[in-house]
């Protein structure tokens, strides 16, 4: 297979499950055509009847997921942008992460709804946004972010193959950007697992998306200063992978949490907490975060973008401060 | 000039006690040469030389306790040109002193120097340009805080030199040293996690033997004169075995309570089969064959059929091991010590026989491992040993259950058809951690162990 | 989950008039009996302090049992709202569940203490859980319509909600989806008058919910939720159509809550007692009752040994399931996620 793109990665792998399992279809708007990403291109012809065109509802996409998964189908829903969702959140929140939860495990939802996330693309407020954090505080609701194209792949797979409601994030920027041989790079194949994918000695980096490619060029940069850093993917981001966060930061004493999210209540101050209740006595320094400014969201123009999305200079600072502390 | 250093023997050891120096000064030393003997917590061993040369001064002299790390005496190394004479030490200016006004180590939080006057902030940490920081604002401390050695950079306002991270503390409790006598490469000339384990892997050549607070207060141990037979009782002065074997015993009567139960068991087979063996096997196989490998066998037989036993209370959770690393009670001259047979249950009768005769050798020589006392799942007890017809063996904390081997002994037997004979009869004691299981599968391994040891012929 | 008892020598043959047989009949008014003595017992057990929040269906009996009914138990699907108690007698629940249901119990089949009493759902007996949102249900029964249209079974789902759900962007979400693609799906509206306080001049603008029909290229239909045979001869043939891929319906059902919003409610605040009189005139049990024995389908001896039956399994019903154990507090933990 070869060298693939993010995208190429979603696309191969949607086209894999929906041969593979007759459960499976796809509802989302503009995905007949090939939605505006080109995910599902190709896919309605391929497999007709089970790539659905949904009116411009986002509520509608991930109630109806609800049911059908409800009823044993493998819906795979795409909210357009995520900045989008919020429309559904209520059925997300109030349905569909307590639905094994409120039976007992009597019913059970088995749907990934994936959605686009993340600036860097001259979206604006409404094209560019983080979510995580809101649905990582939704137990019984998995969100996964992956990096590469490999972990899209088999990540994308176990959330298709898991019994309960996964949040898919693909971060849009890295759709063509980020290119792999997938053949020979490691893929993750369970929810729930982080990877330690640099190991060094001074400082540990948390990241996911394209703020895990932003850290590594980052850890690149500093690697020839002679500070090593150890540069974690979280890859699931609810349920944590808390043993290897842990674990990693227990490394180094010293923890860069880099996120492209608004700072105040972003995911980055669970991580943190988690490490300061179970770390305390492996930290050599303040937990330091490396996060969008506390602003409503990304701004229009180039240069306010620029000013918001953390990257891998901004990571490099923080990490010579924290090296140096 | 070389110096050999505390090594550290066992995880979470944090010192140990030279028990005789092996060689003196102006003996010459090969690779390996044993230079000492040490005594931590957890085991008994010779400290073999990494240098070859001439034995130089010695730091710690015998019965003297000496943390992880702490020079323990010099080598001059072949081939390099001998160094001057040590010039002696100038007094005031010695981190040995800073060590005395600031009592760190293992001192953990109380007392240690978690130099914080009460209205700094913590720690201050730089904007992330790293430009334009303004230091926080320190105020004077108080004098009788002062330390009396001076820090690297003292009375600077950005002096983060006391300022210890968790880390810092915790690495210099666990290897027992004192920051005092550490320079900070960090910010502020703060002492970070990678100055105390550069310290802790090289220490710096130049330090004397920092004796630490524990060190000038330890007793001697060996080498002090017996006390004199005056007063109404004497002090027995407690080796770290012996301290250790206490801490133990405690720990494993206040954490789990623990039941207590017995089987007899009728070995006439068992007696009569070593009796035909024991003479071949002392020839083929040089060691003597007692029971107690037949017992261990069996013991691991049982424990395969009932796993629950082959466990570890380990803090919140019960781990059950798959395998079976049975640890050999062994009554030496030093104390009690537990050396374990890794991986029992894939031994032999024979085989059996061979490493306990080794473990039991080596216990008595004070000549075991670090892994040789580690890592045991069951605890297996010769009381018989000493002519035990019953006893209650205390857990060998954490693990969950200790069975005993007791004598076996010549009984009459009210045997099935009521006619009476002359059977070999053998008690089999089990305590077990109740948390663990309860009696119904502690019954059940044990009747288990009590068919299995029948069932020998 | 007592099988409903019908007299053994009851007709099976449909009745003209009726389009439902005297043994269908029987088992519309044991249903109906049911869910309102059970709404009584528990709203005694609620102002004895014994049962913490009682939500009724007093009124709209006629309504729900006459349109579950008309759907085939253990095949079509209903995804109900809170006052349903009488869909889900006629699915498969018995009294004892619904005590259980009520009390919170550890073994309550719908929600197992875990929410409050009559959110409904199990998925053996094809009742959707539900919770306190209203509305978010209409698209979940779109869902399962959707699926079961793609996977060629040839089922029904019924969505019910108040008039008061009506409003809400998930209502109109789901209609338009199932018309769009035809599914097989029945809104139900149980128009009972009121959101909690509010009459329903201040939900809409317009005099019939099922108005709406129209604007999503579906079914519409207006009956009398007071009548239950009524509302069988009206929901039956819209089942069978929309399960023939006729497409969807939106069936409103005016009926009256007889009680307030709640037990913790005091309708005297926002309705006269001269109104609640008019329309206890036309009590659904009581209509129904008089109609079969003026048209002698029963003695009535026959009725009044239904009466005394469902009282004794209230009754009965109460007492077990007061003694059944409540969840244990760390039962709050588990199932969080599923496990296969």
């Amino acid at each position: 297979m070869a060298e693939m793109t993010v995208i190429e990665a979603i696309r191969s792998t949607l086209a894999e499950e929906l041969t593979s399992d007759d459960r499976t279809f796809i509802l989302g708007e503009d995905v007949e055509a090939g939605g505006v990403f080109r995910a599902t291109e190709g896919l309605a012809a391929r497999f007709p009847g089970r790539v659905i065109d949904s009116p411009l509802a986002e509520s509608s996409i991930i109630g109806i997921s609800i049911g059908a998964a409800h009823y044993g189908m493998r819906p795979i829903a795409e909210i357009q942008f995520a900045d989008f969702i919020h429309a559904g959140f209520d059925q997300l929140c109030s349905e569909a992460s307590r639905w094994s939860y409120r039976t007992k495990g009597d019913s059970w939802l088995p749907m990934v709804v994936r959605t686009p996330w993340g600036g860097g693309v001259h979206g604006g407020q409404h094209h560019s946004q983080s979510i995580e954090a809101y649905y990582c505080h939704m137990p019984g609701i998995k969100v996964v972010a992956p990096s590469f194209p490999a972990d899209y792949r088999s990540l994308l797979r176990a959330a298709i193959e898991d019994p309960n409601p996964v949040l898919f994030l693909e971060h849009k920027r890295t759709y063509r950007l980020i290119k792999q041989d997938v053949d020979d790079a490691p893929a993750e194949t369970r929810l729930g697992r982080s990877r330690i994918t640099r190991r060094g000695n001074d400082l540990t980096i948390y990241a996911y998306g394209l703020m895990l490619h932003e850290s590594l060029a980052a850890a690149d940069t500093l690697a020839g200063e002679g500070i090593d850093c150890t540069v974690v993917d979280l890859l699931t981001l609810n349920p944590l992978d808390k043993e290897t966060v842990l674990e990693a930061a227990k490394m180094t004493g010293k923890v860069l949490i880099v996120h492209e999210d608004t700072l105040t209540g972003g995911f980055g101050g669970e991580l943190a907490a988690l490490i300061a209740e179970h770390a305390f006595e492996y930290l050599d320094a303040p937990i330091r975060r490396v996060a969008g400014p506390d602003i409503p969201a990304m701004p229009f123009h180039h240069a306010m973008e620029g000013f918001f999305m953390p990257n891998r200079d901004k990571i490099a600072a923080a990490a010579r401060d924290l090296a140096a502390y | 000039m070389a110096t050999v250093t505390m090594p550290q023997l066992g995880e979470s050891v944090t010192e140990g006690t030279i028990i005789a120096w092996l060689k003196q000064p102006g003996d010459p030393i090969k690779l390996d040469d044993p230079l000492c003997e040490i005594e931590t917590e957890k085991v008994t061993a010779e400290l073999p030389s990494e240098y070859e040369g001439t034995m130089g001064q010695i730091l710690v002299p015998a019965g003297e306790v000496a943390p992880v790390g702490a020079p323990l005496c010099e080598v001059e190394v072949a081939g390099e040109a001998p160094a001057p004479a040590p010039a002696a030490p100038t007094g005031e200016a010695t981190p040995a002193a800073a060590a005395h006004a600031e009592p760190a180590s293992g001192g953990g939080w109380s007392g240690g120097p978690m130099a914080i006057p009460p209205d700094e902030p913590p720690a201050s940490f730089p904007a992330p340009t790293g430009n334009g920081h303004e230091p926080a604002r320190r105020p004077a401390a108080s004098p009788a805080r002062e330390p009396v050695a001076t820090a690297p950079r003292p009375g600077k306002p950005d002096d983060r030199s006391r300022f210890y991270s968790p880390a810092v503390m915790r690495l210099a409790r666990e290897h027992g040293i004192d920051l005092a006598a550490l320079t900070g490469s960090g910010i502020g000339g703060r002492v970070t996690r990678k100055d105390v384990e550069a310290y802790v892997q090289h220490p710096p050549e130049t330090a004397p033997a920092t004796p630490s607070p524990t060190t000038a207060a330890a007793p001697a141990t060996r080498e002090a004169a017996p006390p004199a037979a005056a007063g109404p009782f004497e002090t027995v002065t407690l080796s770290a075995t012996r301290k250790t074997i206490a801490a133990n015993l405690v720990r494993s009567n206040l954490e789990a309570p623990q039941a207590w139960t017995m089987v007899e068991a009728d070995v006439t087979g068992l007696v009569a089969l070593r009796e035909r063996e024991k003479a071949h096997f002392q020839q083929q196989e040089g060691v003597e064959l007692t029971l107690l490998p037949y017992f261990t066998a069996a013991v691991c037989e049982s424990l395969r059929a009932f796993p629950m036993l082959n466990a570890r209370w380990e803090g919140e959770e019960l781990r059950r091991y798959h395998a079976l690393d049975i640890g050999i009670a062994v009554a030496t001259d030093h104390g009690l010590v537990v050396p374990v047979v890794h991986g029992a249950g894939d031994l032999s009768v024979a085989g059996l026989a061979k490493r306990i005769a080794d473990i039991a050798q080596r216990a008595h020589a004070r000549r075991l491992r670090v892994e040789d006392v580690e890592g045991g799942t069951f605890t297996v007890n010769n009381t018989g040993s000493f002519g035990s017809i019953a006893s209650k063996p205390i857990v060998n904390h954490p693990q969950v259950g200790i069975v005993t081997m007791e004598r076996a002994v010549k009984r009459p037997v009210i045997r099935d058809d009521d006619s009476i004979a002359v059977r070999w009869m053998m008690n089999v004691c089990l305590s077990f951690d109740h948390r663990a299981l309860d009696g119904l599968e502690a019954g059940q391994f044990l009747t288990g162990l009590k068919h299995r040891l029948e069932a020998i012929s | 989950m007592a099988a409903v008892r019908t007299r053994r020598d009851r007709s099976q043959t449909r009745i003209d008039d009726y389009l439902l047989s005297e043994a269908q009949l029987e088992e519309m008014y044991y249903h109906m009996l049911l869910a309102r003595r059970l709404n009584e017992r528990m709203l005694a057990l609620n102002r004895q302090g014994r049962a913490p929040f009682v939500i009724a269906g007093a009124g709209q009996e006629a309504a729900q049992v006459g349109a579950a009914m008309a759907l085939k138990k253990g095949i079509d699907y209903v995804a109900p709202y809170y006052r349903d108690l009488g869909v889900n007698l006629v699915f498969g629940m018995d009294a004892r569940e619904a005590m259980l249901n009520l009390l919170a119990k550890r073994d309550d089949p719908n929600a197992f203490g875990r929410q409050m009493p009559s959110h409904w759902g199990n998925r053996e007996r094809h009742v959707v859980t539900q919770s306190s949102v209203v509305a978010t249900q209409l698209l979940h029964a779109v869902g399962i319509a959707l699926a079961a249209k793609m996977r060629n079974d040839p089922i029904v789902v019924l969505a019910s909600c108040g008039e008061g759900s009506t409003s809400r962007g998930d209502f109109h979400e789901a209609l338009n989806f199932a018309g769009i693609h035809k599914l097989p799906v029945i809104f139900y509206i149980e128009n009972n008058g009121y959101a909690i306080t509010e009459r329903t001049d201040k939900e809409m603008a317009i005099e019939h919910v099922a108005d709406r029909a129209r604007a999503y290229g579906i079914h519409g239909a207006v009956v009398d939720g007071m009548d239950a045979i009524r509302v069988y001869q009206t929901v039956a043939p819209a089942v069978a159509e929309t399960r023939g891929g006729g497409g969807p319906y939106l069936i409103e059902a005016k009926c009256y809550r007889l009680w307030a919003h709640s037990s913790d409610d005091d309708d005297s605040r926002y309705r006269t007692k001269q109104e609640l009189e008019e329309w206890a005139r036309k009590d659904p049990i009581k209509l129904f009752r008089e109609r079969v024995e003026s048209d002698r389908i029963f003695p009535p001896e026959d009725l009044d040994e239904i009466e005394q039956r469902v009282d004794d399994e209230v009754k009965e019903a109460a007492q077990w399931a007061a003694s059944q154990p409540d969840p244990a507090p760390e039962d709050a933990l588990g199932f969080v996620y599923k496990e296969l």
